[in-house]
């Protein structure tokens, strides 16, 4: 289990990160919401993994997971989402403002109209 | 008085006279005053133990972790500054009451030199080096503010930089010299210092702190090299000048100097940084002076040169020598700061301070001619007067030092007097004395007495410490001169000690002093026609060229290639996690590994396949969110496979807001990313991304294979969760107990995010291009013909009640199940959302009163009064608490503060993330985007379609 999920962070960075080095402002945040999968996965993973262990008290449970990561991982959710809302939102803003949704701030930059 | 309160009055008094302005510039100086003198009050309290030799101390702890205490201490040195700050202070603030005219801005004045007070204070109570270097920057920042406190002057803002470069440039290296102090003495207090003078000069730090100080040192009190910031600081109001720039500030410098004497001084390395850079200030100081036209700068320069003499005596490391730079402090704060106060009022009274004219004030001006009189042949060291004195004890141990063949010495010393001599009689001469002339821009006349009482007693001053120099400072002077030796100094001040060869130096100095005055004229087409190398414009070149050093860096490092940065960050990151782990020490992970189910098997395939889709296929804007949105249910699958219901059901509902947001504003969004790199781009950015998943697919991977490198804190968590927060869910427990601190800050941070988002849209939508964009908006799309399909509605509709249920049975199962306020918020979130796809903005809109500003302001709101609650039961910020209640006839349930507070999570994502949809769906109805008031486009009761309602 452990090589699909190491293997599954890796390939979600990759893509993140490939996204991310694109040009246009839609890409980049699909990118970023990609790397916010490969870190709170990695945050949750460092917790290790169990099967089966929820960190729900049970009189029969002997072990659980550890509940640690996964609370930080929840907050980190959540908050992603509202970063994302205002990424889009800026990438929105650029776009209505300038005609392009180019990132980069090299080579002539007037505007399409 | 504590000592600490001494400190703090100053900064007190500075609250008070910005506002007291409203009231009158009277009560604002008033304000001001009354702060000041109650410091020296209690300063003058403990004076009379001070001179019988005690040290009064405070000792407050503040950050003992850092050695950083608020400790003070008194001893001679600290009442001899002290007295003079909260003194002369006194009095410029009286002067400067008159002094300022109605246009300038006096609340702001009197705060900022009430600011500078409080420093100046600081520095010379402070017992720890570390506060003492906080109250030196403050001198330095409230310095700045003063010198630039004109601030249409051009001049005042240039000096002002000049002089904050200058000083804050040696304030840095200041603190790397005392923090090396600190270090070699173990301790950060000065008493302590003080005494280890013979571990600190047998250190091999020591050279490196003696530079580092003496540089913070020679830059605030303008030593050569860095004398030059001291006259461009002239463009301040005179009562600046008078304080910061002659009686106080510039000797922080030479405070510092005299403070770490016993445990600096004695060494060949002091003797010729300290004493040499004193001499050559002071001839330097005192030749450019003779020279200068404008009173002020000429009294700038005979500063600089009166503090080069000063800092040369503390250079010689003999007692006697300081005891007669203590004496010379006081002279010369008390003579310089009444040159400069008369200078203000010649300015003032005859609009001008050039001195080419001016002349002939004698008769007009005699009170400012005593008093300039009196003050000015102090300067120029004639008896009986302090200045005298002091110069004469100056010349003795100029002799002293000179014993053995230093004949260089002795002729530069005599030389700095005697130039010293001339530009006071040049002052006196050139201003007052001669013909009254026709041409004064003002009719020049003596100030009222308000303004001429300040300066006329320090002239006062000026004779009477000349004519009993005994009685009136040998005690001070003792005490102080004590504290900088660090052990009993006999005093000994007279005026006739035979004729001893100082007394001729003392003759030849005035000697020439006069004949250099007399071929003024002369001397002066000579200075004029040399050329000089000129501080300021070489003070201009290096920051210029600073700049352009900087500017092309930043330039080279920063050319708007946002993706090129991210690329050389993701390798640095890298470069930076395989260095670790090539130096590294590691052994090979031998955590049991749990098995592969075939399941998990195909969740990887799906993933993978997608991820790897999205890198190919992501120009179809529309298809990257359908495969980010298959990534994202992966991974809540993964969380529920692995344990983790509750990051599942958070997962799955943000991966449904978040496709809702990103669909809408896609709306607005080009439909397809252009090809815009090549090849060989295309191919680097996959390298770069490779390395970076192959290296955290490896970091994870080594992770998870080895077993926790501590014992973890969450045994902590699984023992108490029950016990203590009265939950079984544990993840949940830790989010609104154990960590409470940290969610409370998270709602915080999702309800700016949201309304940043409106803040954004406002923006937006206000006007300018964005707005008239919108206006002329073209859907590039085929609209629907049927926006709000009736399926759509009733289902919704039939959907939102069990919908909001299951939320409030999230909610509330959320203490002891998977659920909770972050998930049942997102769900009702969700169930709200829906009406408004289904039914439209405007229809969905009409039928709830919710306020989602409120909403957030509300869930942050309740969420904090249910922390403060515990202040009440007695317990920290957020301390949870729970009982079990039963009501007939259901059966026994729990109460806890926690659900409460998750209440307030609960509201703030709702109210989030409504407002974040809101928002954008206003960015529509500007586009063009037609309004409903019905729920279906279509009503299938017509008989016809086409009702389509506006």
């Amino acid at each position: 289990m452990e090589i699909l999920v190491a293997s599954a962070i890796g390939v979600i960075t990759m893509t993140g990160i490939y996204l991310v080095l694109r040009l246009r402002a839609f890409p980049m945040v699909l990118g970023m919401s990609l790397l916010t999968y490969a870190v709170n996965l990695f945050i949750f993973a460092s917790g290790r993994l169990s099967i089966d262990m929820p960190p729900i008290l049970s009189p029969d449970g002997a072990a659980y997971v550890d509940p640690l990561p996964q609370a930080l991982v929840l907050t980190s959710i959540v908050i992603s989402f509202g970063m994302t809302a205002v990424m889009v939102m800026m990438a929105l803003g650029a776009f209505l403002e300038t005609g392009h949704d180019r990132i980069d701030m090299t080579g002539p930059q007037e505007d399409e109209q | 008085m504590s000592l600490a309160l001494i400190a703090a009055l100053p900064f007190l008094g500075a609250l008070f006279p910005g506002l007291m302005i409203r009231a009158g510039r009277g009560p604002s100086a008033l304000a001001a005053a009354a702060a000041n003198a109650l410091a020296l009050l209690g300063l003058l309290i403990h004076a009379p133990a001070v001179l019988r030799g005690e040290v009064i101390h405070t000792r407050i702890e503040w950050l003992p972790g850092l050695g950083m205490d608020a400790n003070f201490f008194l001893d001679g040195l600290g009442l001899l500054f002290a007295g003079l700050i909260l003194g002369i202070g006194l009095l410029i603030i009286l002067y400067a009451r008159y002094y300022l005219s109605k246009s300038d801005p006096m609340g702001q004045f009197y705060t900022y030199l009430m600011l500078f007070q409080g420093a100046m204070v600081g520095i010379v109570l402070s017992d720890n080096i570390l506060v003492l270097l906080v109250f030196w920057e403050l001198t330095s920042l409230s310095s700045f503010l003063l010198i630039g406190y004109w601030k249409h002057l051009p001049e005042g803002r240039q000096g002002a930089r000049m002089a904050l470069i200058v000083t804050a440039s040696g304030g840095l290296a200041m603190i790397a010299g005392m923090l090396i102090l600190g270090h070699v003495a173990g301790s950060h207090d000065l008493s302590v210092i003080l005494t280890q003078a013979g571990a600190i000069q047998a250190s091999e730090w020591y050279l490196p702190a003696l530079l580092l100080i003496l540089l913070g040192c020679f830059t605030k009190s303008a030593q050569f090299p860095f004398h030059f910031w001291l006259p461009h600081a002239m463009a301040a109001p005179t009562p600046v000048s008078a304080y910061l720039h002659s009686a106080t500030m510039v000797k922080a410098g030479l405070f510092l100097m005299a403070r770490l004497w016993p445990v600096l001084s004695g060494t060949a390395e002091w003797f010729w940084l300290v004493a040499g850079a004193g001499l050559i200030t002071m001839v330097i100081g005192a030749v450019i002076g003779l020279f200068k036209d404008d009173l002020k700068a000429l009294l700038a320069f005979s500063t600089v040169s009166h503090l080069g003499l000063i800092t040369m005596l503390l250079g010689f490391g003999t007692k006697a020598a300081a005891v007669a730079a203590v004496f010379h402090i006081i002279a010369h704060a008390s003579f310089k700061a009444a040159l400069f106060m008369a200078a203000g009022i010649v300015d003032h009274e005859a609009g001008t301070r050039d001195i080419k004219r001016l002349g002939g004030l004698r008769t007009l001006m005699p009170v400012t001619f005593a008093i300039v009189a009196v003050a000015a042949l102090s300067m120029a060291g004639i008896p009986p007067l302090n200045g005298f004195l002091s110069k004469e004890m100056m010349l003795e141990e100029v002799l002293h030092a000179g014993a053995g063949g230093g004949w260089l010495l002795v002729v530069l010393a005599t030389v700095g007097a005697a130039f010293s001599v001339a530009y006071s009689f040049r002052l006196i001469a050139h201003v007052f004395l001669g013909p009254v002339r026709s041409d004064y821009p003002h009719h020049p006349h003596d100030p009222g007495f308000g303004m001429w009482a300040a300066p006329a007693l320090l002239a006062v001053l000026v004779v009477l410490i000349g004519l009993w120099p005994m009685t009136l400072a040998g005690g001070i002077v003792a005490a102080a001169a004590g504290a900088v030796t660090g052990g009993a100094v006999t005093v000994n001040i007279h005026h006739w000690h035979g004729l001893v060869p100082a007394l001729f130096l003392s003759i030849v100095a005035v000697g020439t002093g006069l004949v250099l005055v007399g071929g003024h004229r002369r001397l002066d087409a000579i200075w004029t026609a040399v050329p000089r190398p000129e501080a300021k414009r070489i003070f201009d070149a290096i920051v210029d060229a600073c700049a352009a050093v900087a500017r092309g860096f930043t330039d080279g490092l920063h050319n708007g290639a946002l993706t090129r940065y991210l690329a050389i960050f993701t390798l640095g990151v890298v470069v930076a996690g395989v260095w670790a782990f090539r130096t590294g020490t590691h052994a090979p992970g031998d955590r049991l590994l749990t098995e592969i189910a075939p399941v998990p098997v195909v969740a990887w395939v799906a993933l993978v396949i997608c991820s790897v889709l999205l890198m190919v296929l992501h120009r179809d804007r529309l298809l990257a969110l359908v495969l980010i949105a298959v990534v994202g249910l992966m991974v809540s699958i993964t969380f529920i496979y692995l344990s983790a219901p509750d990051l599942a059901l958070t997962q799955i509902s943000v991966e449904v807001v978040t496709v809702v947001l990103m669909l809408l504003a896609l709306n607005f969004l080009p439909k397809r990313t252009p090809v815009e790199s090549g090849a060989s781009k295309r191919l680097r950015d996959l390298i770069v991304a490779g390395a970076a998943g192959v290296g955290v697919a490896a970091l994870a991977y080594a992770l998870m294979t080895r077993d926790f490198a501590f014992p973890t804190i969450s045994d902590y968590h699984l023992a108490h969760s029950k016990s203590g927060g009265g939950g079984t869910n544990v993840v949940n427990v830790i989010l609104v107990d154990f960590r409470g601190y940290d969610t409370f800050g998270e709602i915080t941070v999702v309800g700016i995010a949201a309304l940043l988002v409106f803040a954004l849209t406002e923006t937006l939508l206000r006007g300018g291009r964005a707005n008239r964009r919108l206006l002329a908006w073209v859907p590039d799309q085929r609209r629907a013909g049927d926006r709000h399909p009736m399926m759509a509605v009733i289902a919704t509709r039939m959907i939102l009640p069990v919908a909001l249920v299951v939320g409030v049975y999230i909610f509330l199962r959320g203490h002891n199940d998977p659920g909770g306020g972050f998930i049942a918020g997102l769900v009702v979130a969700i169930a709200l959302l829906m009406q408004y796809m289904a039914s439209g903005f405007a229809w969905a809109d009409a039928r709830q009163r919710l306020d989602y500003h409120a909403l957030i302001g509300a869930g942050v709101f309740v969420a904090g009064l249910t922390g403060i609650g515990a202040w009440f039961a007695g317990r920290p910020f957020l301390t949870s608490d729970y009982g079990y209640v039963r009501i007939p006839p259901l059966e026994e349930f729990e109460l806890a503060t926690a659900a409460i507070f998750d209440l307030g999570v609960f509201l703030t994502v709702v109210g989030a993330v409504m407002l974040m949809l809101a928002s954008l769906t206003r960015i529509a109805i500007r586009a063009g985007e037609t309004v409903n008031i019905e729920p279906m486009d279509v009503d299938p009761s017509a008989p016809s379609h086409g009702t389509e309602g506006r």
